[in-house]
């Protein structure tokens, strides 16, 4: 058995298992370790197909920034009660759910696999090297990454920055409290939804919303 | 034995990441949880970027993997905005899920 058979197969099977672990986790810290399973997954096959510099961004910005980010914020209101998951709100919500399921895994299957040629490689996507900057064979292709980026993409990157301060300010203006709106929730409010409500004031949830945004 | 002569193909990655793409679109149709559904949403995600990087080696276009850059930018403002309106969501109505914000039902 090849190795990159083995590392595909591994790494396949984490990514596989750490998603189905998102998917039916009751609890949402579970989830968020979960996700960091299926990250981490998708990292190895990023090297496996010598996307190195992918792969550490990978790692650092989704398992280091992102998860903590939601970890932080199930931490901060207090949501990790576990869910109930063997009721179903919506009649019939279940089987249309696996029905869609199955057909968004069904039609890239069929895209995949009625086009592979006797090789395994897929022939309906054209021709190789003829479209963009071909790949230099070489280990590390940051400075390819980054030559490209800040030449044929320096407008969708500039459009990025715009992007992140508009994500940014937006999410100060979310989570600031409007002028007189109480702290204290209604009980009429809660009383239809939820018997257990957040133990934490609401104070220190606007504290650290403020850092969050930055 | 078969697996021997097996080599990974192209082919494999896109299986896995359709296969990833549609456990993510299940459980964001499932769950409740507005962090999980979030959190679904980024099942999906890495699945398209984990596509594009195979099509980035099979094509030999790095252009690919640029494009992933992006997806993760797009993927770190999305969950900073949905997490600033999940924050403001639940500061209202405590232990709300995605039932429970069906104003716009009519």
């Amino acid at each position: 058995m090849s190795i990159e058979l083995l590392v595909f197969l591994i790494a396949g099977a984490i990514c596989l298992g750490g998603a189905l672990g998102v998917v039916v986790s009751h609890n949402p810290v579970h989830a968020a370790l979960s996700l960091v399973a299926t990250l981490f997954g998708v990292a190895v096959l990023f090297v496996a197909e010598d996307a190195h510099f992918l792969a550490a961004v990978q790692v650092i910005v989704y398992a280091g920034a992102i998860v903590v980010l939601f970890l932080f914020v199930i931490m901060l209101l207090g949501v990790d009660r576990t869910e109930r998951l063997d009721e179903e709100p919506i009649v019939g919500q279940r089987i249309l759910a696996a029905v869609v399921g199955l057909a968004m895994l069904a039609l890239p299957l069929v895209a995949i696999l009625s086009t592979t040629d006797a090789d395994g490689n897929v022939v309906a996507t054209g021709q190789v090297g003829v479209l963009g900057t071909p790949t230099e064979a070489q280990d590390f292709n940051v400075a390819e990454i980054g030559e490209v980026l800040f030449t044929d993409y320096l407008f969708a990157f500039e459009i990025t920055s715009v992007l992140l301060v508009i994500a940014v300010v937006g999410a100060v203006m979310l989570s600031k409290r409007v002028k007189g709106e109480p702290l204290a929730i209604d009980a009429d409010e809660i009383s239809n939804d939820d018997p257990d409500p957040v133990d934490e004031p609401d104070d220190s949830a606007d504290d650290a919303n403020a850092e969050i945004s930055a | 034995m078969m697996l021997a002569a097996t080599t990974v193909t192209p082919a494999w990655y896109l299986v896995l990441a359709s296969m990833l793409f549609a456990i993510g679109g299940v459980g964001l149709l499932v769950r409740r949880n507005p962090l999980v559904m979030f959190m679904c949403v980024e099942l999906m995600l890495n699945a398209v970027t984990l596509t594009f990087v195979t099509f980035s080696r099979m094509l030999d276009d790095v252009g690919g993997q640029v494009v992933v850059v992006f997806v993760l930018v797009v993927a770190a403002a999305e969950v900073v905005v949905g997490l600033g309106l999940v924050v403001a969501i639940i500061r209202k109505k405590p232990g709300a899920t995605a039932d429970d914000l069906s104003v716009l039902k009519g």
